[in-house]
Formats: structure tokens, sequence, C-alpha cells
């Protein structure tokens, strides 16, 4: 059903908490997802002329780098892209199949490729471009938050994360419930100042993320002091040339 | 946002449908049509071929046409939903409308009124589908509802107008009346609608699309993929400013200012009334360029992302 599950008091809100400051841009937690989700819950994900020219395909996490500030306080900012699984999702109410949902037990939004009649509508309605049609199977998919690995008894405990949280290899990804404000997910983005994005359109995104740190000052060059042996008519040279 | 020719063509025709069967059943069950049989189901016919027609487009939009029965379950939540559900009740206070002219030689009056009530409820759901997304501020209009309606009467009208020219005259100057009011009622709606999205600025940014805001202009430095993926082709669609002004003006003149011309004419005597065809089909073309333009002009949030304007 499109209508979204009653909220509850510390009801549980999975989702991921990623750190703008450690993201280091090398795009592996967008080839991990595509990797697992190409033979997982929404598999396969298209992938289109992936050798030639004009290719094109289904990516549920996509890295984008931004450049923020002028002159010497401007900073580079790697910034992973994916669904938020948002508390008010409108890509869920605006689905006319019901396809489209809401999870009440952990709040994961999911699509039912069997009923979805890929109409797009949820694509158009989502702010963040979390949504994208397969062309191929005529469906919307969208991150699953792995809900096929979250879950999944056959994986050693500690890989029972989404994909995207496992292999990045700064640790700038982070996988818990948001909806527990004692949870590790949850103290980060308090110590951090996690942030929601466009927060004006009233979404609720479930995930956070981590603003970059402040810069720390630049160190101001300095010669070092000639010290070193050497007779003094090549250290006459090293100043004269030095000037 | 990409202007898919399935949608323009099915909010346009079903548009000029759903107007047509609402002038058609609201001013038969007042008496003011005329009453052959030929007239009404030649009348009633091409408004819902044109609903039909229409409906048939859209489903072309569909990834899964096949399934598109499932659509009509989640009217709770999803004005695509209500759009369904009403487009198909709809059919059936037509239908017994229009049995009951070709049985009794005047369609029942409730069902006339059933009917118009339907068509209208029709149309603004298809237009709530539109205005009930936040992420595309040319669309999260209250004008856009307003105008999807006036658009769908004044088409519909002209549209009746033309065909009951072929019967009788003086009802045909009446509904020529009634299409010259809901025309320039549209014209000025279109304006103001014009105006707003050219003179506000969507409330997200890259700012706040990012969160970055705080450290300066946030500059798009890097997308994720060299060439243009769904996102950008599907809600990144783009139209040169110049070629939207120019467009415009032909929608204008194709729309409201040659048809409600003819029709100033036609009230005022020297245009013969059948000209009133023409004057719909003019009406009915513009409206396509004037859809076409809708989406067109139209920007998603997800473009910040991509360093572009919404």
């Amino acid at each position: 059903m499109t209508s979204l599950p009653a909220p509850v008091a510390g009801a549980k809100k999975l989702g991921l908490v990623i750190d703008l400051d450690t993201c280091v841009g090398c795009h592996a937690c967008a080839v991990n997802c595509k990797e697992w989700n190409a033979s997982g819950h929404s598999a396969p994900l298209t992938d289109s002329n992936a050798y030639q020219a004009d290719p094109h395909g289904v990516w549920f996490n996509r890295v984008h780098t931004y450049e923020a500030g002028d002159g010497d306080a401007s900073r580079t900012v790697h910034f992973p892209r994916s669904c938020l699984h948002c508390e008010t999702p409108a890509c869920v109410t605006v689905c006319p199949t019901g396809a489209s949902y809401k999870r009440a037990e952990d709040g994961i939004v999911l699509v039912n490729a069997e009923a979805c009649i890929g109409c797009q509508l949820c694509a158009w309605a989502c702010p963040y471009g979390a949504r994208e049609f397969d062309a191929d199977d005529g469906v919307m998919k969208k991150c699953t938050l792995c809900v096929d690995r979250i879950y999944n008894d056959n994986l050693p405990e500690a890989e029972r994360v989404p994909a995207c949280v496992s292999t990045c290899p700064a640790s700038a990804r982070h996988f818990g419930d948001l909806g527990d404000p004692n949870s590790a997910v949850s103290q980060l983005v308090a110590s951090r100042g996690g942030y929601d994005l466009m927060p004006e359109l009233g979404y609720k995104p479930t995930n956070k993320y981590l603003p970059p740190r402040k810069a720390a000052p630049r160190p101001t060059a300095t010669p070092a002091p000639e010290t070193g042996a050497g007779s003094a008519l090549l250290r006459w040279i090293d100043r004269a040339l030095s000037r | 946002m990409k202007p898919a020719s399935s949608i323009v063509f099915f909010t346009t025709a079903s548009g000029a449908g759903y107007g047509m069967l609402f002038w058609l059943g609201l001013l038969s069950a007042l008496g003011d049509l005329p009453s052959s049989t030929a007239y009404g189901m030649t009348a009633l016919f091409i408004a819902l071929a044109l609903i039909t027609l229409g409906l048939l487009s859209s489903t072309y939009h569909l990834g899964h046409p096949e399934r598109a029965w499932r659509a009509l379950s989640q009217w709770r939540t999803s004005w695509l939903s209500r759009e369904g559900v009403a487009a198909i009740a709809t059919y059936i206070p037509a239908v017994i409308f229009g049995l009951t002219w070709l049985l009794t030689g005047r369609g029942s009056p409730l069902a006339g009124v059933l009917a118009a009530a339907l068509a209208v409820i029709t149309v603004i759901c298809t237009a709530m589908i539109y205005a009930s997304l936040k992420p595309i501020r040319q669309w999260s209009n209250r004008l856009v509802p307003a105008f999807y309606l006036l658009a769908s009467l004044f088409s519909g009208a002209i549209c009746l107008a033309g065909i009951t020219s072929f019967v009788d005259p003086i009802a045909a100057q009446s509904l020529g009346l009634v299409s010259l009011f809901f025309g320039a009622a549209g014209a000025v709606v279109k304006f103001a609608y014009w105006r707003q999205i050219d003179t506000t600025r969507g409330t997200s940014t890259a700012a706040s699309a990012t969160g970055l805001g705080h450290l300066g202009t946030v500059r798009s430095f890097e997308a994720p993929h060299t060439d243009e993926n769904y996102l950008l082709k599907e809600m990144g669609f783009r139209i040169a400013r110049k070629h939207a002004a120019k467009l415009r003006a032909y929608a204008l003149l194709a729309t409201f200012a040659l048809p409600l011309a003819i029709l100033i004419g036609i009230l005022a005597g020297p245009v013969p009334v059948n000209t009133l065809v023409p004057a719909a089909l003019l009406a009915v073309v513009g409206m396509l360029l004037e859809r076409w333009l809708f989406f067109a002009e139209a920007t998603h949030t997800v473009v910040l992302y991509y360093g572009r304007e919404a």
C-alpha cells in the first residue's frame, strides 16, 4: 500500500550516515553497489552500450564532486548521492499501484517490481534523483539499503551491512538505526552536526550527511635557518644565491 | 522535464474530450442544446473518442501497460490513481446518457449532470498529478489546476460549438460565447502562470541540495558519469530561453488569440458561424504546443546536483 505506515515513536529507522569530510571520491561504493545489486533484490540492473559511445544504465548510488567557497577557503567535496529512505517519501504516496512502499518495521523504501507499471511518477516526485527507470525491465529501480544483505543469515555478521558501506576504504559511510538516539550512527550525527538534504521540501530524509570539518590553518613557509657544515666560502655563495 | 508525446497528447485530447462531455451533459440537461439524436450521438462519440484515445495514449508512457489496471488501487494517496478511477467512472454516466438519448430521444439529465461532474473531477485529478510534485516548482503551483480546468472547459466548449454549428447556429453562437469567456479566462491565467514562473526562483538551491552552502558558493566540479543518464534525460530536459519565448507566442496565437478573434467576429456578425470548426482545431493544436511547453519549461530539483538551475 502506498499509504505510509503510521509513525511510531522509537521505531527503527535504518539508514546511512555519509561523512563528506572523509569521502575521497573513489566511487568504490557506487561500483560495489552496482556489483551486488546487479544480482540482488532488484537484479538485473540495465547497462546499455557499457563499453561504447552513449553508455547508460541504472545506478543506485552516484558520486558527485563539488567545489565550495572561493580562493584559499575553497574546498573540493566528494558527494555520494543515493536514496535517503525518507520518513515522508512522496515517491511512495504518488505510486498509483502500491508497488512503492515504505516498510513499517525498518523504514526501508522499496519497489515491488511485480506490481510496478513503470509510469515513472515516483522519479518525478523524488527531489533527490534516487529512482531510476530500468528501460529493459520496464520498472522503476532504487536503492534497497541492501535489504538482501543486512538480514542475510548466510553472510558473516560483519558483512550484514549495505554493499556501499562494506566497501568504503575511507570509512566514510556508516549504517545503523537512526531511530535510536543511542545508536552509533545517531551519536555520530549528533557529535558532527549531521544534516538533511533539502530539508525545506519536508520529505524528512533518514540518511544524514556529515559536513566537512573546518580546514586547519595553512602553515606559512619560513626558510629553515642555515646550519650544516661547509666552508665559509660555500656558505657565502649559498647566501648570495639565496637572495 | 521531458515532454513525452504520449502524455502531451493525452492531457490535450482527454482534456478537450472531458470539456466537451461537461458542456454536453450540463447544457443538454438544461435543455439548451439541439435534441436531434444524430447530433447527440456525434457529439458524444467525438467526446468519448478524444477521451479514450488520450487515455490509451497515456498507457504508451508505461513500462508495463498490461498492468495498468493496478493503477486503480491507490486512490487514497495517489492523484494518478484517482485520475484513473475518475476517468473510468466517467464512462458509466456518459454511456447511460448516450443510451437514454438514443432510446428516448433525450439524454437523461441526471446522467448528463453526473457525467459533467465526473469529467471536471477527472481533469482536476490530472492537474493535481503535476501540481502535487514539490520538486518541480513550475508545476507545484496553484495556477496549474486552474489552467488545466479552464483549458479543458475552453477547448471542450469550442469543439462542441464547432459540431453544433452544423445543426443549430443559434446554439453554436451561445457555445461560442461560453468559449469566449473561458478562453479569455484561460489566456489570463496562462499569462499569470508564465509571469510567475519567470519571476520566481525555486526554494531549493545547490546549497540546500548538498548542504555545503556554509562553505560558500557550491559549484559542480565533476559529474558522476560521463554521459547523460536517465535522470538528466527525463528530468534535465532543457529548452533554450529564446525558443521558449517564440513557442509561447505561437501557442498563445493558436490557442487563444486567433480562436478568440474568430469567436468575436462570429458573435459580432461578420464572420460565418461555420468558422467555429477551424477555430476549434486551431485551439486544440495550440494547446498541444502549450502542453509541450508545460513540460519543456519545467525544471526538477535533481538538476541542482548537476550544477544547473532549477
